[in-house]
């Protein structure tokens, strides 16, 4: 988007000398700078996403801890109950309303890692995708560099070989008439090689008389050798 | 992909009947220049870059266009660049130019294969793009 927009410009605009650099070479160091400070993000955050994930599982068993000992003490105060021991059985419901409390610290610090997860996840994804985008757009520029490059190249040898001294519509005729020579040729050898049409004539005039035959031919030659003798 | 490599075996290869001059041109980025025989007009340029190869055949310049057809002109030459295998219309520092581009792996053969399509495109789209010029 941006980039290629970017990129047009700088073609139009001034590098369109050959050797000339479209893009400046230092913007492309800081754009890949970027790119790696980038990923150094990411590992950081990796590295902080393991220590969450791991607080929050740590937090997990903490708040199972908790919840098994608020059900053992809800035994121990049923049983108390059971047995007319209301002391005891306040006592047990005081530890259950500590408990409690703890709990209700203990899921908000869960709470909090598992949000604090989400948002890490969130930022790398995010940062991953801006990085892939990025070495696109990296790909593309340097792309752009070398095809300009290259075409720089070619045209200043296209220019230097004297080929813009005819113009396309002069060589199109010379092509054209240099094609129409050769198709020339090749129908002038076919008629040269169809000697087939001569050959076929011959035949009718020898079946029909006309035109002595070989053999006949040969037979004139011995009579005329015998002759001689 | 060697250019030089390339054009030796260019210079030995027959491809569908057409032979083939070549000419290497040094510089910071080396240029194949390739002659078709009955074709010496129009050669074909070749360049690597890191990621294709890219032959190149110009056709003509920005002042050969009648002006006033030249909106026409490039529409057609929208119109032809998918039916034209391998072969594409471009502009270049003010010349129109057909090109292919090829994977930087290519064979030999392919690149040949490639010179001589576009020298034939080249052909075509000259004769078609002839009513367009001065």
């Amino acid at each position: 988007m941006g980039v290629l927009s970017n990129l047009f410009t700088a073609i139009r605009g001034g590098a369109r000398e050959a050797g000339e650099a479209v893009v400046d070479a230092n913007a492309v160091r800081i754009f890949e700078q970027e790119i790696v400070d980038a990923k150094n993000h990411i590992k950081k955050a990796k590295d902080s996403l393991t220590t969450v994930m791991a607080e929050k599982m740590q937090s997990a068993r903490k708040l199972d801890a908790i919840k098994n000992d608020i059900t053992e003490n809800e035994l121990y105060a049923t049983k108390a109950l059971d047995q007319g021991n209301e002391a005891l059985a306040i006592e047990v419901a005081e530890k259950i309303a500590s408990l409690e409390g703890g709990l209700a610290e203990q899921q908000h610090i869960h709470d909090n890692c598992a949000a604090h997860i989400e948002k890490l996840k969130a930022q790398i994804q995010g940062a991953e995708r801006q990085i892939s985008e990025n070495e696109r757009q990296l790909n593309m520029i340097k792309t752009t560099e070398s095809v300009h490059k290259a075409t720089s190249a070619i045209s200043d040898n296209f220019m230097s070989s004297g080929s813009k001294i005819i113009n396309a519509k002069e060589s199109l005729e010379r092509i054209k008439k240099r094609q129409q020579m050769r198709e020339d040729k090749l129908k002038a050898a076919q008629a040269l090689n169809s000697d087939d049409y001569d050959q076929s004539l011959q035949n009718k005039l020898k079946e029909a008389g006309i035109m002595e035959s070989s053999s006949s031919n040969a037979n004139a030659v011995l009579e005329r050798l015998k002759a001689k003798k | 992909m060697n250019l030089q490599d390339l054009g030796l075996y260019l210079t030995d290869a027959s491809l569908e009947g057409y032979k083939f001059e070549c000419q290497l041109v040094p510089g910071e980025v080396e240029v194949l220049q390739v002659v078709i025989e009955g074709f010496q007009e129009i050669p074909v340029y070749i360049s690597v870059t890191d990621t294709q190869i890219l032959c190149i055949t110009y056709l003509f310049s920005e002042d050969e266009v009648n002006p006033e057809s030249k909106s026409q002109m490039t529409e057609q030459m929208l119109e032809m660049n998918i039916p034209m295998p391998l072969t594409s219309f471009a502009s270049i520092q003010g010349r129109y130019v057909v090109f292919g581009a090829l994977s930087i792996n290519s064979r030999f053969e392919d690149v040949a294969h490639e010179v001589v399509t576009l020298g034939e495109n080249s052909v075509d789209a000259l004769s078609v793009m002839a009513e367009y010029l001065k």
